[in-house]
Formats: structure tokens, C-alpha cells, sequence
């Protein structure tokens, strides 16, 4: 075995991370953009399938434009905010702001139907790590339209059902506040949930943590937009 | 010195034992860990094979070509530079083009560094051998790794949701209503562990010279 000096030791390691970091480097900017439009077409199909329709990679941003016909931004007492585009507040940034500070993003969708539905970015802590997703209300602000999750990475078969069909329709049909008046949210319980109970939905087995940060997430984000719940059906009392 | 044929028994051997006589998992019992993490479904298991195959692969015929300039007192630090490098690209490239997937893998991707068949490869094979016989056994080894990956995502996948590549096979086969059920321990990972030990049994069973003395 030859033996190699102190200074090639030191030179082969410069050398060998110099080339390394260059090569990483060039890879990762020129594959931003393509991951950058990838993560902007996901969000796009989140708010879609949110609101029951099925998009593709490929038409997500034609459905988009279609269905989704505005956008804005709040603040939590539901006050408008003017000048910031919707689509890009990032929902993280804004849930680690003190709740005064915080731009919270609208989305509309008005559908083939003629109704129209307030789409809503939740996120909050799974078992592994985040969870989000997006929760379209009906015109009363309370009924849930529907939901649809996602996480980064939940046990694949338990914690990672959250995004599965059959967890989110149960969601289609219960309500945020109760008869009188105040916001309940929706509770993820074990065992059964009776059909007819109109806070509760089915957690998923073996994915105890997860289900019950679903069940957070939604009372902590969407207790944020509850100002503006209020504000909009006191509107439609009158 | 006379030229060996790109494929010569002596070549294929290195292609063919770590699938079968040498297999990394079933018979060196490594990389086991990875094992157990990604193979609940069929898809991530297939992806994360080649993503394995790849990175073997390309170390293998990277370290192999420096072998000579490597000092031996950071030889263990420059094959992981090199898996690590090529780990953060696979993921970066998944992330661009394989978006769904690279989702599901998530971390399981970045953990490709930690499989201790790869670091074990490099250092037994690629550094004291030629670039053509290091990939070869680099595709040999992550192939042998991969084979058992998608064996027990199959199953797995197959008996714990009654699905394939998430398409419900036993649902359209009737057989929920003949009262079949699905098996719930076998999303966890112990079931992984326990068919990658009936696959040892069986391969055993069948080839009786990888039977332990004991």
C-alpha cells in the first residue's frame, strides 16, 4: 500500500469536495424550476380535488383557472388584505407568525353547478413530520364541501391514509360550528363515529397520531379564519 | 496483457451470485433496515430498487476509477462523499421528474447512504477492482437487493390492502365477499422482517449449500 503525505490527503479532500459541491450545485439549480412547477401543479390539484374535482398533472392548470375564478388574502380579525397574491403565501411562513400578523390565504371556487365553495389551507404536525392540506366550505361557511390531505411522511398504510379517498369523503358534510353558533371543528375519533354525527369522523387505525393532528390542525388553522367565518354568515343573517 | 470479453463467465458471475448465492439481504443480511421501511406497496419498493441499482452502480465505477488516488487513511470518508453526492442527485431527480414517488419515499430516498450493502460493496469490491467488474457488481449486488424489495412489497401490498400498484385485485376478484379480509400486520414492519425470512427458508430449502453448519 503506498503511503500518501499529509498535503495530498489535504488536496485530494479539496479537490474531491470542490467537484462534489459543483456538481450538486449545478444540479440542484438547474432542476429547480422543474420542481418549482411540479410543487405549484400539486397545490393546484390539492385546492381542486378540495373541492371534488379531478385533475391530471398535465390539465391541472386549465381546471385551475376554470373553477377557481378568485383569490385573496385575510387577515384574522377577516379583514381584506390588498396587494398580495393568494396562490403564493406560503401557509408555513404565516402559521409560524403571531396570529395579528398573519396573511391568510382564500381561495373561491365556483362550480359547473353555480354554487360556490371557500377553499382553506390547514397544515399541522403529523408523527413524522408535516401534514397540510385544503378544506372547501359551502356558502355558509360551516359545511364542509371537501377536504383533501396530504403529509410528508407518514407511515406508508397507516399515518399516510390521511390522503386516501376514503378518509377524506367522510369529511364532505360535516360542520365547523355547532347549532349555536360556536366553532367545534371536527373531531377524529377511534372506533366508529356514528354516521349522523355532524363533528366527528373515523380515525385511522394504527394511524392514532396522525388522525388526532388532522383533528388539530383543523381546530388550530381554521380557528384562525373564524373572525371571518363570523363576519361573512352574521352577513347572511341579515 | 489479453483482453478479457466484456462478458466473461468470470464477469457474469459477478452479475449473477449477489442475486441469488450471495444475495446482500438474504444471505449477508444486509441492508435489512431499508427493507422493512419502504415495502408496504409495491411502487415505492420498485422505485427505490433502482434508485438503489443506480447509485450502486455509478459508485462503484466512480470509486473503482480513483482507486489508485485514494488515500487509504480517508478511503471510508471518500466513498461516502461519493454515495452522498449521488443520493442528493438521484433524490433531486426524482423530485423533478418522478414527483409522486419521490413522495412517497420521501426520506427513505436520502437513506439510501446509510445502506450498508453499498459502503460494504465499495470498500470490498470497487477498491481493489476495474471500473467493468465494479459495475457489474454493483448492479449485481443492488439488483440482488432489489429483487427481495419488490418480493416482499408484493405481499405485502397484495395481503395488507388487497391491492397492486394500488389497483384493488381482490376486490375485483370477489373475494372481500366471500368474507376475506385483510391482513393488518402486514402493513407493519415486523411482517416485512418475517417474509423476507420465509423467502431465506425457502431459498434454502432449495439450494442446501447456503445451509449453516450449525
Amino acid at each position: 500500500m503506498k503511503n500518501y503525505s499529509n498535503t495530498y490527503i489535504f488536496v485530494f479532500s479539496a479537490i474531491m469536495v470542490l467537484v462534489v459541491a459543483a456538481l450538486l450545485s449545478f444540479a440542484a439549480l438547474k432542476l429547480a424550476p422543474i420542481q418549482e412547477r411540479n410543487v405549484e401543479i400539486e397545490k393546484k390539484r390539492n385546492i381542486l380535488s378540495s373541492l371534488r374535482i379531478e385533475s391530471t398533472a398535465d390539465n391541472a392548470d386549465d381546471i385551475y383557472d376554470e373553477y377557481v375564478t378568485k383569490s385573496y388574502v385575510i387577515n384574522n380579525q377577516g379583514e381584506l388584505l390588498e396587494g398580495v397574491d393568494a396562490f403564493e403565501v406560503n401557509i408555513k411562513e404565516q402559521l409560524g407568525l403571531v396570529p395579528d400578523e398573519r396573511k391568510l390565504p382564500v381561495y373561491v371556487g365556483e362550480l359547473e353547478d353555480g354554487t360556490t365553495h371557500y377553499v382553506f389551507p390547514v397544515r399541522g404536525k403529523g408523527l413524522w413530520g408535516p401534514i397540510w392540506g385544503y378544506v372547501a366550505l359551502n356558502e355558509d361557511y360551516s359545511t364542509i364541501y371537501g377536504a383533501n390531505f396530504d403529509h410528508q411522511g407518514e407511515t406508508p398504510g397507516l399515518g399516510a391514509e390521511i390522503n386516501t379517498d376514503a378518509f377524506e369523503q367522510q369529511f364532505i358534510g360535516k360542520e365547523l360550528f355547532n347549532e349555536q353558533g360556536e366553532f367545534v371543528s371536527i373531531e377524529v375519533v377511534k372506533g366508529n363515529a356514528p354516521p349522523d354525527a355532524e363533528h366527528k369522523v373515523d380515525g385511522i387505525s394504527g394511524g392514532t397520531i396522525t388522525s388526532k393532528g388532522v383533528q388539530e390542525m383543523l381546530y388550530d388553522v381554521l380557528g384562525t379564519y373564524v373572525s371571518y367565518f363570523k363576519s361573512k354568515k352574521q352577513l347572511s343573517y341579515e | 496483457m489479453s483482453k478479457e470479453p466484456l462478458f466473461s463467465s468470470k464477469n457474469l458471475k459477478l452479475l449473477q451470485e449477489p442475486i441469488n448465492k450471495s444475495n446482500p439481504i438474504t444471505v449477508q443480511v444486509l441492508g435489512i433496515c431499508s427493507a422493512l421501511a419502504i415495502t408496504v406497496k409495491l411502487e415505492p419498493s420498485i422505485v427505490m430498487a433502482l434508485s438503489v441499482v443506480a447509485v450502486m452502480a455509478i459508485s462503484n465505477v466512480v470509486i473503482s476509477l480513483m482507486r489508485s488516488l485514494i488515500p487509504p487513511r480517508i478511503r471510508i470518508i471518500v466513498q461516502l462523499t461519493v454515495i452522498a453526492a449521488l443520493v442528493i442527485l438521484v433524490d433531486e431527480f426524482l423530485q423533478a421528474f418522478a414527483y409522486d414517488v419521490s413522495k412517497q419515499l420521501s426520506v427513505f430516498v436520502g437513506l439510501i447512504i446509510t445502506n450498508c450493502i453499498i459502503m460494504g460493496r465499495l470498500e470490498a469490491f470497487a477498491m481493489g477492482n476495474k471500473p467493468w467488474p465494479a459495475f457489474l457488481d454493483g448492479i449485481g449486488n443492488a439488483a440482488g437487493y432489489g429483487i427481495i424489495l419488490i418480493i416482499v412489497g408484493f405481499f405485502r401490498e397484495l395481503l395488507g390492502s388487497g391491492e397492486l400498484f394500488g389497483y384493488p385485485v381482490f376486490e375485483k376478484i370477489g373475494l372481500y365477499k366471500t368474507g376475506y379480509e385483510d391482513n393488518g400486520l402486514m402493513i407493519l414492519p415486523p411482517m416485512a422482517l418475517i417474509i423476507v425470512g420465509v423467502i431465506i427458508w425457502v431459498q434454502r430449502d432449495k439450494n442446501r449449500e447456503l445451509v449453516e453448519e450449525n
